[in-house]
């Protein structure tokens, strides 16, 4: 077999069914070998940026691996954003990159780049195929390391010459590897220190992250707050671990967190931070971030403990099993008054906006949020639009909201929303994006018409990078610097790749949008005009302390040319 | 700023010597070296070679740090996908050697000089001209910045030092 034939085989031994890429010279070899491969489906792509989303939006909303296929020099190049927003946020992906022959490294032959080198930085890890006898057992490791431990992204260069060579075909039954044993359980000395100040604890805070999601431990994580009574806050990346119904629930915190969840977190006197990495987003000034608690870390990665603040009791393990192991261990604990307490916080400091007649971003969210019950996928971009939907959308399920925390990506939203809707098939996928993002990576629509991928992509357009334009204001004595933005017009747009396109300017329409909207088959493009200036609150100033917080002032979301003040009408949501 | 006396102990910097075991594949150094300037770490001193086992390096790092850089380095060396071990020599007693080469411009009038000082360190002189000699000079770190302080009156044309390695030492009492 040649190693394009064994390319192909092994990933279908690694059951991979969809593999998202970008021909080009140096992997042309093995895209004749794709030709006639019916167990997987590949999908061309218009950009291998969004090839790499692609997989990270399929990996993120099924758990299991994502896999993106490009050619050798700028198809490399051009993964690593994607590769690099996999690396920040723990998504497990595997890149394969075409290269030039062995015997042309170096040489600055045509389409050349030292991808190994230029990701190394960004990758859990990377391998540069030298033999075609060792491509098998490459691959399978590449994506054992990609799945196991903290997962992450890993990049397999393969040059053109040894895809070309040809031996006898042996795919690993498993892998072993001396350098790299991901523990799954807590050392049980820690669990017994852990279960000692739990018991101990008047004010306890889970503070959950992304890691539960990763671990697939959202139903333990339910099941160890509703015993011991502890209310919930979650990162970014940890919405959808605890459903946000429950009374427990506080929403997420951090610089733009709930004013009651980040109030809870500063005068608790317990935290356990439950796979979260204690970001800079969430923690603001570390010395003072949660300044009377005992901490609980729970992570895989010994790294990421005690790396920006110090914890009482790290456990080093896998948030599932370390659950798993902690619960018969704790019982029910009486938080009924700090419970009673985060409850009048939630009452007096509520989320909220003003609605008129122009549209608020927060509205469209909160009506998606109602008309799915949340039963969707999410996919958000980066800007104000995703800390309302943080904010304004009520996750109940782990895998349903997608975001790109860590780096930040603008332009992640569609080309993932895209992959997620390859791995789910029970709940539409909503992409929804600021016209600042949609912009970045919007030729995947002709993807998405091609295969009727049934994503429902939202355009909150505010005609601004309004997440800069808020720091502008707020910051910089509102001298607004680039960030105002002309877009084409969306629903033409839409209508020329041959994909439906709808529009709402007003607040009444917004309802109605929506429901036609969910109702469409296939993929439709929806263009909500927004009020332009409207900020996010609360607030969390950068590198700041809880005591900075600026709650939602109450003449936020002013009136717009043709409102009144006294038309506003003030709407407010609690998250649990 | 805090003087030594006012800084807490565990903030305090200090050398330390650490020693890994890799998978000896390629580019390993890179990816141990490009770790340390990603994360902005001080690397005084970085050596590699093979061990006992041919697939296996030995690293020797020398790093400085307060306690929480330390453990953070230690940490994201064993992170890396091909680290086998990390161990940091410092709270071990441990043997450690550098070599030098030190190319010492040099007159018939203070060639003796030079030779006795050598003499004083057991270094050896490895090459002769009329115009330089070289001398290699081995033993700790400490011992190699004696002699080339002693030699630096003189004039020192180039050096070429090779960084520490170090092991651990079994033997238990004084030495
Ligand atoms: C504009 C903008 C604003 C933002 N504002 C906020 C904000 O207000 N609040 C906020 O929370 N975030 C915010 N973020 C996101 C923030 O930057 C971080 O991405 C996020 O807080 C990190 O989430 P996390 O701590 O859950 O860690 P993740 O990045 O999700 O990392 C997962 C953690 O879990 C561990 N882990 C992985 N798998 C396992 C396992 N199986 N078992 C155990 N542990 C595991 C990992 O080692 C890691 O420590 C913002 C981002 C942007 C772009
Ligand atoms: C690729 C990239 N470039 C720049 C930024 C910096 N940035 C963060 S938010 C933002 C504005 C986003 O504007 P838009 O997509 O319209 O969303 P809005 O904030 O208006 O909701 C910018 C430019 C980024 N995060 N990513
Ligand atoms: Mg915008």
């Amino acid at each position: 077999m040649t190693g394009a034939e064994i390319f192909v085989r092994s990933l279908i031994e690694e059951h991979v069914d969809v593999v998202f890429g970008y021909p080009g010279g140096a992997v042309i070899g093995i895209y004749d070998a794709l030709h006639d491969i019916s167990d997987i489906k590949h999908i061309l792509t218009r950009h291998e940026q969004g090839a790499v989303h692609a997989a990270e939006g399929y990996a993120k909303a099924s758990g299991k691996c994502g896999v993106a296929l490009v050619t050798s020099g700028p198809g490399a190049t051009n993964t690593v954003t994607g590769i690099a927003d996999a690396y920040m946020d723990s998504v497990p992906i595997v890149v394969f990159t075409g290269q030039v022959a062995l015997k042309l490294i170096g040489n600055d032959a045509f389409q050349e780049a030292d991808i190994v080198g230029i990701t190394r930085p960004v990758t859990k890890h990377n391998y540069l195929v030298r033999d075609v006898n060792e491509l098998a057992a490459t691959i399978k490791e590449a994506f054992y390391v990609a799945t196991t431990g903290r997962p992450g992204p890993v990049l397999v260069d393969l040059p053109k010459d040894v895809m070309a060579m040809k031996t006898v075909f042996s795919y690993p039954k498993s892998v072993k590897m001396r350098s790299y044993i991901p523990h799954a359980e807590g050392n049980q000395k820690q669990l017994d220190k852990a279960v000692a100040l739990i018991a101990k604890a008047k004010r306890p805070v889970l503070y959950v992250g992304g890691g539960t999601i990763l671990a697939n431990a959202a139903e333990e994580l339910t099941a160890f707050a509703r015993k011991t009574n502890i209310p919930v806050t979650t990162t970014l990346h940890g919405l959808g671990a605890f459903p946000e119904t429950d009374e427990l629930s506080m929403g997420m915190l951090g610089m733009h967190g709930t004013w009651y969840s980040n109030t809870a977190v500063n005068y608790c006197d317990l935290l356990i931070a439950v796979g979260a990495r204690f970001d800079d987003r969430v923690t603001g000034r570390t010395d003072a971030f949660a300044p009377e608690a005992k901490k609980i870390h729970i992570d895989i990665d010994p790294s990421n403990i005690s790396k920006n603040v110090k914890v009482d009791v790290p456990i080093v393990g896998d948030v599932k099993k370390v659950l798993q192991q902690l619960l018969p261990q704790v019982t029910a604990l009486d938080t009924k008054d700090w419970r009673q307490t985060i409850r009048t916080w939630k009452e007096e400091h509520p989320l909220r906006y003003r609605n008129g007649k122009y549209i608020r971003m927060q509205h469209v969210i909160r009506a998606v949020s109602d008309a799915t019950g949340g039963n969707a996928v999410m996919v958000s971009d980066v800007g104000q639009h995703q800390m309302w939907m943080a904010q304004f959308f009520r996750y109940v399920h782990p895998r349903t909201h997608l975001t790109s925390g860590g780096l930040g990506t603008m332009g992640f939203s569609l080309p993932a929303s895209m992959g997620a809707a390859f791995a789910r098939r029970d709940m539409p996928v909503i992409s929804m994006s600021g016209d600042g993002g949609f912009q970045m990576n919007l030729q995947e629509l002709a993807t998405i018409r091609e295969h009727n991928v049934p994503v429902k992509i939202i355009i909150l357009n505010n005609g601004y990078l309004g997440m800069v334009r808020q720091w502008q204001e707020l910051f910089w004595r509102k001298r607004y610097s680039h960030v105002e933005m002309f877009g084409p017009d969306y629903v033409k747009l839409a209508e020329a790749y041959g994909i439906p396109g709808l529009r709402a300017t007003e607040t009444h329409e917004v309802e109605g949008v929506v429901q036609q909207m969910l109702a469409t088959q296939g993929p439709v493009l929806v263009e909500f005009k927004t009020v332009k200036e409207d900020n996010v609150y609360p607030m969390i100033p950068a590198g700041q302390t809880y005591h900075e917080i600026i709650d939602i002032p109450n003449d936020s979301s002013a009136p717009q040319t043709g409102e009144q003040e006294s038309d506003l009408e003030l709407v407010t949501i609690a998250k649990g | 700023m805090a003087t030594a006396a006012e800084t807490p102990a565990d903030q305090a910097v200090h050398k330390h010597t650490i020693s890994v075991l890799l998978e000896n594949k390629f580019g390993a150094l890179n990816r141990v070296a490009g770790m340390f300037s990603a994360k902005g770490y001080n690397l005084e001193s970085i050596t590699v070679g093979p061990t006992e086992d041919a697939t296996v390096s030995r690293m020797t790092l020398v790093t400085k740090g307060d306690d929480a850089i330390i453990e953070q380095i230690i940490k994201q060396l064993n992170k890396l996908i091909d680290t086998l071990k990390v161990v940091d020599l410092t709270y071990e007693s441990f043997m450690e050697r550098e070599l030098a080469l030190i190319k010492i411009a040099t007159t018939a009038e203070n060639r003796p000089e030079i030779m006795q000082i050598v003499e004083i360190f057991q270094g050896k002189i490895i090459d002769i001209s009329h115009k330089t000699l070289t001398v290699e000079a081995t033993g700790s770190g400490q011992k190699v910045d004696a002699i080339i302080k002693m030699l630096k009156p003189f004039h020192i044309k180039e050096i070429a030092r090779t960084g520490r390695v170090a092991l651990k030492r079994e033997f238990v009492g004084e030495v």
